[in-house]
């Protein structure tokens, strides 16, 4: 629909909201927990009761910190709180704490892999912190409840430069958000939880012959699934050419405000809110009670320390130094845990190759059936390497210890023990070896025929052979071995 | 008169303390002196009789049983409405909480209970500590006893009538900009706002958060030391009160102040000071002077007070406390909404905005309101700058002035108000008139310093007359020495007001 005369490039930037895995609240000691029955974690801090006062968590300006860290960000040695002072029943005090203009951490980057192998750097303007407000519960005809379960819940607000121009940039860039903070341990970021929520903002810069066009900035809220994202991406991007198509010079940055739109699920669309004349004086200023933030180096570099390897420099090392493709390297380091797995184990003298195949083999297989991470189908780094050794030793051949893997996850014995109880070491004694070779030729004498006669049957009737020995072998016979001896048998 | 009421709570509680009287009795004796007396003074909203009883009589079986009750034990006191309590309601004297009954207590309240005083209720105030006459209480006003046709001042204008009237040994007030001091200046009582952080604001319904403060309202210098040791200290709750561990203010009390050197703030004592009071002072000065203390004099131009030729009366400090309390109260008190917290209306609203604005227009007092109007415009979008960012710069050089005054003294004296208690109704119509009350209390809040105001004699209407010391933060113990210095060369201490004269 685009037409050949004109170049469109959306323009994208995206607020990430996270909330974070602490114990407990932002300012209060009740549980950050999902799922509980309405209004079971409030106390009167968190709900606001006259008189009361919020206490910081520090838990959670260090979660925030290791965000801050780990996206390269400045972040600050003197930071405070401010109110953001609006009206809605789902906010007790009909204020937010949040961070106005001095905010926890600033000026980093996240740098995103593009499947054409390029690496895009996305700045991210801020990241602060504040507490998340209650639900309005619509379930009920006559009334609107209001939970507050999650009202105090401490919230990451991560700010990105509008530096993304595609659907596939934003999405890249999401996932490798969520990734992160899971791989800090900061946040569960489980979409269904609303542990993550986006606010895209989006224009299109369309250049048609010598001029370039802009049209009105478009702020998308509160998106709760990656789906909704790329939706919302895909449909503004359509939506904002279609409408600049029909008046490309009225629809303009220059003209219209920006406008605040949400997100119709059922229709994929999104749907126009208010226009910025009509937004909220949200009327911050400082929070007097509470003191400012004061982060000193040595808190700062004690965080620091604590953030070990990041994602994506695990990623390049696996290649680099373990020889692994992306894809393998990309699927060991989704979370911390199956790096850490595959990390101990080689130390543990194993070889990364075996260590890959085992992971990314039966472990992938096993970790999508239970729809967890590989890290936790239950493998410890021990079982790992000594599984690892048993193949290179020759101890098990590959479909054994596919059988030992599977029977590891259920007993947490040692591999060795487990393939020794269950008849799976491989046999290395040579007249047991003979012997099965033997049977299956003189079982056999057409394929034989075949393989001595050569030409295009040989290959297959060696094979049948190999398959009859295996079998016989109840799978424990090393194959290079058998081979061999086959080999030499039909000369 | 009765002799339970005519003893200190020290006095009170070392009595209580060697059994010579009870608790019981010593509760039952304020609360006949409440019944006979209150319902000239209306310093209570609520008064919770058996409760009080109750607890009197544990602090006797406590005693009987040879256990130590506490530095307060026994001692009949009454709290300021806007400090929660797990007992009673606190309605802050709204309409809005008239019947609002808090989980939690206050934390000044809980160390007072834990050293062993007897809460007898909670005394009225202006409407959530806005005014300076306790006449915007949603109940009725608090009358001054000095003269019941005059204010006690405000806001704490009940808990100082009560301790005017004998109608508690001691009690709470809380003070966002004189509402302690001045009202103890009005009724001839004393009244301290410590350093702000001191005691623990935990519990305190706010007004203006960077400025509030709980304080001892007493009949004499003693009892408010013992207080403010009670009632200081940091709290895990409130991360603005102050870590340091507080002094023991009694215990340094008789002190000698020799060579203390006291400041005049040469502004304060301007052509704008009323006459009586100037003259109060300045024979203090001379009581001061003979006790060995030098006096210097001393300038804090950002709280200069001007008086106009129409005799109206002006400051910087007054124009910043406004702008900086009203921000904050505009949003401590969006809460009460109808929703969450508060009266809601019984009118049928068509949506969730009608809803708020009708409860609140009906659950809130004209005072109130006007404050939260004019604190709302202040932080709004293209006004902020202009006013709450400029206000908050003026605090600072108020705040300097204070500093650069305290390198060539130790403590300030200085008026606690410009005039004695006015006649209930005299300034309800006039606001800004209203706010010149605290003209001489507000830096003060405003550099979070501690202040007391104690009696510095009567007009010759006989009216008390208040006078104000102020030293540096923290600086509680030399505050209160200072007091004691006074009143112990005889100055003016537990006043007689004309209502218990007959």
């Amino acid at each position: 629909m685009i037409e050949t005369n004109e170049t469109v490039l959306p323009v994208i930037g995206l607020e990430i909201h996270v909330e974070l895995a602490t114990a407990t609240k932002m300012f209060c000691r009740c549980r950050n927990h999902f799922g509980d029955p309405p209004n079971t974690n409030v106390c009167p801090v968190c709900i606001g009761m006259p008189g009361v006062l919020p206490v910081m968590n520090a838990r959670a300006i260090e979660y925030a910190m290791k965000v801050g860290l780990a996206l390269d960000c400045s972040v600050s040695g003197f930071t405070k709180w401010d109110r953001k002072g609006y009206y809605y029943p789902d906010l007790p005090k009909n204020y937010q704490i949040s961070q106005y203009d001095l905010p926890l951490s600033a000026n980093g980057h996240l740098d995103v892999p593009l499947a054409d192998g390029s690496t895009k750097t996305i700045r991210v303007l801020r990241a602060h912190l504040e507490e998340d407000a209650g639900k309005n519960v619509h379930d009920n005809p006559a009334h609107t409840g209001v939970d507050l379960n999650r009202a105090g819940v401490p919230l990451l607000e991560i700010v990105s430069q509008p530096d993304m121009n595609s659907v596939e940039e934003v999405m890249t860039y999401a996932r490798a958000m969520q990734r992160l903070v899971r791989w800090l341990g900061v946040s569960e970021a489980n979409m269904q939880m609303g542990h993550m929520r986006f606010e895209p903002n989006i224009n299109l810069h369309v250049t048609s012959g010598p001029e370039t066009y802009k049209t009105p900035i478009c702020e998308v809220k509160n998106l709760n699934s990656f789906r909704a994202l790329e939706r919302t991406v895909a449909y503004e991007i359509d939506r904002q050419y279609a409408q600049w198509k029909q008046d490309p010079q009225g629809y303009s940055i220059d003209k219209l405000a920006k406008e605040n739109r949400g997100y119709d699920d059922a229709k994929g669309q999104t749907v126009f809110q208010r226009a910025k004349e009509e937004a909220h004086d949200y009327r911050y200023f400082p929070d007097p009670d509470l003191v400012p933030v004061v982060v000193d180096d040595a808190w700062c570099r004690r965080v620091a320390e604590s953030i070990g390897e990041l994602p994506l420099a695990r990623r390049g090392r696996y290649m680099s130094a373990y020889g692994l493709t992306f894809k393998d390297a990309d699927a060991l380091t989704q979370d911390a845990p199956t790096g850490d797995l595959l990390d101990a184990a080689v130390t543990a003298g194993a070889d990364a190759r075996r260590c890959v195949n085992l992971l990314l083999g039966r472990g992938a297989a096993v970790a999508n059936e239970r729809g967890c991470a590989i890290a936790e189908i239950g493998l410890s780094a021990t079982q790992l390497t000594e599984l690892a050794k048993m193949l290179d030793a020759g101890q098990v051949n590959a479909t054994a210890a596919g059988k030992v893997f599977d029977l590891m996850l259920k007993t947490d014995q040692a591999p060795g023990r487990i393939a020794e109880a269950e008849g799976l070491l491989a046999v290395t004694d040579t007249d047991q070896l003979a012997a099965w070779v033997d049977q299956a030729i003189a079982a056999n004498p057409q394929a034989v025929e075949d393989v001595k006669a050569g030409g295009k049957k040989q290959k297959r009737a060696f094979g049948f052979l190999m398959g009859q020995i295996m079998q016989a072998s109840g799978g424990s016979a090393p194959p290079a071995e058998v081979q061999k001896l086959l080999r030499d048998r039909l000369g | 008169m009765d002799e339970i009421l005519s003893l200190s709570a020290l006095e009170l509680r070392d009595k209580i303390a060697a059994r010579e009287i009870s608790a019981v009795e010593a509760t039952q004796g304020y609360l006949d002196a409440i019944e006979k007396t209150e319902p000239q003074v209306g310093a209570f909203t609520q008064v919770l009789a058996e409760r009080a009883q109750e607890r009197a009589g544990e602090v006797d079986k406590r005693l009987a049983a040879g256990h130590d009750a506490g530095p307060l034990a026994g001692v009949p006191m009454a709290v300021k409405d806007n400090l929660a309590t797990p007992f009673g309601r606190t309605t802050c004297s709204s309409k809005m909480l008239a019947e609002f009954r808090a989980p939690y207590c206050a934390t000044a309240v809980e160390k007072l209970e834990a050293a062993g005083a007897v809460i007898l209720g909670k005394t009225n105030m202006d409407e959530f500590a806005m005014g300076s006459s306790t006449e915007t209480s949603h109940h009725a006003p608090t009358r001054n006893p000095w003269d019941t046709a005059r204010v006690p001042g405000g806001s704490s204008g009940g808990s100082a009538a009560a301790v005017a009237a004998r109608l508690c040994a001691a009690a709470l007030g809380s003070d966002t900009g004189g509402s302690i001091r001045q009202p103890a200046a009005l009724c001839g009582v004393v009244g301290f706002k410590p350093t702000y952080g001191r005691v623990s604001r935990f519990g305190l319904v706010a007004f203006g958060s960077s400025l509030d403060q709980i304080g001892p309202m007493t009949r004499d210098v003693s009892d408010c030391a013992l207080l403010t040791n009670v009632i200081s200290g940091h709290d895990p709750k409130d991360s603005t009160s102050v870590p340091a561990e507080p002094p023991d203010c009694l215990a340094e009390i008789d002190q000698p102040i020799e060579n203390l050197r006291i400041g005049l703030p040469a502004e304060f004592f301007s052509d704008a000071l009323d006459d009586e009071i100037n003259a109060s002072i300045r024979q203090a000065v001379e009581v001061y002077r003979s006790a060995g203390a030098r006096i210097v004099e001393v300038s804090l131009p950002h709280s200069r007070v001007d008086r106009d030729a129409d005799g109206k009366l002006s400051s910087y400090a007054v124009a910043c406390y406004y702008i900086v309390a009203m921000a904050e109260a505009s949003s401590n008190l969006a809460r009460y909404d109808g929703v969450h917290y508060g009266h809601r209306t019984a009118e049928k609203t068509s949506d969730i905005v009608e809803l708020y604005s009708r409860s609140r227009a009906e659950g809130f007092g004209e005072e109130v309101k006007r404050r939260i109007m004019l604190g709302t415009y202040t932080l709004s979008a293209g006004y902020y700058d202009a006013y709450y960012n400029k206000a908050m710069k003026v605090r600072r050089l108020i705040k300097n002035d204070f500093d650069a005054a305290f390198e060539s003294c130790d403590v300030l004296l200085c008026p606690t108000t410009p005039t004695t208690a006015f006649a209930l109704g005299e300034k309800t119509d006039d606001p800004l008139t209203m706010y010149m009350a605290d003209i001489y209390t507000i830096s003060v809040n405003l550099a979070g310093l501690p202040g007391i105001s104690i009696p510095a004699g009567l007009s010759k209407a006989g009216l008390p007359i208040g006078m104000q010391i102020v030293g540096p933060a923290l600086s509680e113990s030399a505050v209160l020495r200072v007091a004691r210095s006074y009143e112990a060369a005889g100055g003016a201490s537990r006043l007689m007001p004309q209502l218990l004269k007959g």
